[in-house]
């Protein structure tokens, strides 16, 4: 034992502590190990908090523990990172691999709608796609080319997913239906598995389309914003009409017929429709969705439907209300429809810690109608963030920059914040539109991403305590989405 | 660990990771608390020539600069565990108290005497 060593001064190390089902867990920052703490433990960080201390100070100032139980209880916050001496850890930034193999592939198949949301950011006033000249349905070649390139791209992966998108993607669906067949037929013949999934907006649903879906198991989405009266408000056609009766029986008829996998809602809340609970109630009682995830609206401040701080922080108590629900449905051991928890606990269960939001750029390539690779489905037809093209690949040097600014080491905001190894940084499409720059950390969210992260934790912890069992549904990673 | 439980699939990656570093190099081993700690002093092992102790022959990085610090941990590892009666008494059968007044290698190894077979 050198002295160094032994007259060590100890202080807090960077975690997030929080109490759940009457017991002390700390979150560790940035590996994102969940450890529940004993009382000895507890008490040595208590006392951490307030002044650094050496080994024998810490066993001196608790005399109700045999000093091997407070050395031993500080050897293992110390082994696991909690604590640390003035030296601190050196943990140097860690690039992903140059050549990131792709997992998802997210084709636009059109960017046309034939609805007139008005928050859209492919067509609102926030937008950043350029599609001008463009084709504006991806024709067969185009989608050929794009999934051998993904194939091409994601070597050595074996399982991959591709998800349809828009503009309405149904608006497209004879080339998605070709798509399907052609890349199962080429996943076959490599021996790799492939699932589809796809985003709508419902409006042109057919029996036919259902039964399509169905068959061939491919995950649905729809964008819905809640009953009538909210969904109308905002998500509207090109005359200003209401969707909501048009798509109200298509996706009755959806859930009923669809079982193969499960059918999301996703809600976009907006100043306008922030009613998280009625929107839920709706959506699972009365329409019978199995899954429900909100997403405030992206757009600059200024917009009339943008959510204050104000307005978001009252859709974290809504958000709060709901979560508590899924906590106690949880316990009993039954699935709640609330996504965002569910998404939320998956990476605090996986312990996922981030050097990027997501994986777009990474894993994850959007592919426009004209055959533009962009960072995801958010940045297609927007010529300043084309990464490529899938006759010839990804240009690696516009990818390298995305991916450095995006990159956590460079989002010095974020540097101090508990929560980044499940945000870092946000997302980089909501970036751009708020600050004009990817890499720009989303500062306007800051106190939510905390304040959802710690009550998620919470009800991880309590479940982990009172129900370990039900967390074996998180044991499987989810794919990127 | 004993005093933190593992609850994500992360912390029982690092709980794993840090049992492995700390049972690998035995010999070495430096604990919170120094050698008050039992829990993170090295242990004896009956006879270095059945167990494979790293740290005696090299450390974890595979040199050997660092090995045999203090100097006087030899004493006990050629004592107590080797027996190397060539070197040291014999613990087992002659010598059993032979370390009685050394409650520390580092500090009381003076007192620490010649024996006379």
């Amino acid at each position: 034992m050198s002295a160094a060593v032994d007259s060590a001064v100890y202080r807090p190390a960077e975690f997030h502590r929080f109490e759940a089902g009457g017991r002390q867990f700390v979150y560790l920052v940035p590996s994102a190990g969940v450890f529940e703490l004993n009382e000895v433990s507890g008490r040595i960080l208590d006392l951490l908090a307030a002044a650094p201390h050496s080994a024998e100070m810490l066993a001196e100032r608790l005399p109700q523990y045999a000093p091997r139980d407070v050395f031993e209880a500080l050897e293992e916050l110390y082994q696991s990172h909690a604590i640390q001496t003035p030296e601190g850890f050196h943990e140097p930034p860690q690039q992903p691999p140059p050549q990131f193999p792709l997992q998802s592939l997210v084709l636009n198949l059109t960017n046309q709608c034939n609805l007139s949301c008005q928050y859209c950011y492919e067509f609102g006033e926030d937008k950043i796609a350029t599609p001008d000249g463009k084709p504006k349905f991806m024709d067969w070649e185009t989608a050929t080319q794009a999934v051998d390139y993904f194939f091409r791209d994601s070597a050595g992966r074996r399982s991959l997913h591709i998800t349809f998108f828009g503009g309405e993607t149904l608006m497209n669906f004879p080339l998605l239906k070709r798509v399907v067949e052609y890349a199962r037929n080429k996943a076959a013949g490599e021996g790799r598995s492939l699932d589809f999934s796809l985003t709508t907006n419902a409006t042109l649903l057919t029996p036919q389309i259902i039964q399509f879906l169905s068959e061939n198991q491919i995950g649905v989405t729809v964008s819905i914003d809640g009953p009538k009266e909210m969904n109308d408000a905002l998500r509207v056609f090109s005359t200003g009409k209401g969707s909501y009766d048009i798509i109200a029986p298509k996706v009755k008829q959806l859930l009923a017929e669809h079982k193969t996998r499960p059918i999301a809602a996703r809600v976009t809340l907006t100043a306008q429709v922030a009613d998280v609970l009625k929107i839920f109630r709706h959506l699972t009682e009365e329409l019978g969705f199995q899954e429900v995830g909100f997403a405030p609206v992206t757009t600059s401040s200024k917009a009339l439907y943008s959510i204050g701080p104000s307005g978001l922080d009252r859709v974290l108590e809504q958000f709060r209300e709901l979560a508590l629900e899924y906590r106690d449905w949880a316990l009993a051991g039954r699935h709640h429809a609330f996504s965002n928890v569910s998404d939320t606990i998956a990476e605090i269960h996986q312990g996922v810690s981030k050097s990027h939001p997501c994986g777009a750029g990474l894993g994850l390539v959007g592919v426009g109608p004209s055959g533009d690779i962009s960072p995801c489905h958010r940045f297609v037809d927007s010529d300043p963030h084309t990464l490529g093209h899938v006759s010839h690949g990804m240009d690696r040097d516009k990818q390298a920059d995305f991916l450095t600014r995006g990159h956590i080491h460079s989002k010095y905001d974020c540097h101090s914040c508990w929560a980044r190894p499940v945000c870092a940084g946000g997302c980089h499409h909501e970036a751009f539109v708020r600050y004009g720059d990817t890499g720009h950390p989303n500062l306007h969210y800051c106190d939510w991403i905390r304040g959802w992260t710690d009550l998620c934790l919470q009800i991880y912890g309590e479940i982990a305590v009172r129900n370990p069992e039900f967390l074996a549904h998180f044991d499987r990673r989810k794919t990127l989405q | 660990m004993k005093n933190l439980r593992a609850i994500n699939r992360k912390a029982h990656a690092i709980e794993e990771y840090v049992s492995a570093a700390q049972d690998d190099v035995v010999a070495l081993q430096q604990g919170r608390g120094g050698n008050n700690n039992p829990a993170t002093r090295p242990h004896y092992p009956v006879g270095c020539s059945i167990v494979f102790s790293p740290g005696w022959e090299v450390d974890s990085a595979g040199g050997t600069a660092g090995l045999c610090q203090p100097a006087e941990r030899d004493l006990y590892d050629c004592y107590i565990s080797c027996f190397w009666p060539a070197q040291v008494p014999d613990h087992l059968n002659n010598y059993p108290d032979w370390t009685k007044k050394c409650a520390s290698a580092t500090k009381d190894w003076k007192d620490i005497d010649l024996v006379f077979p």
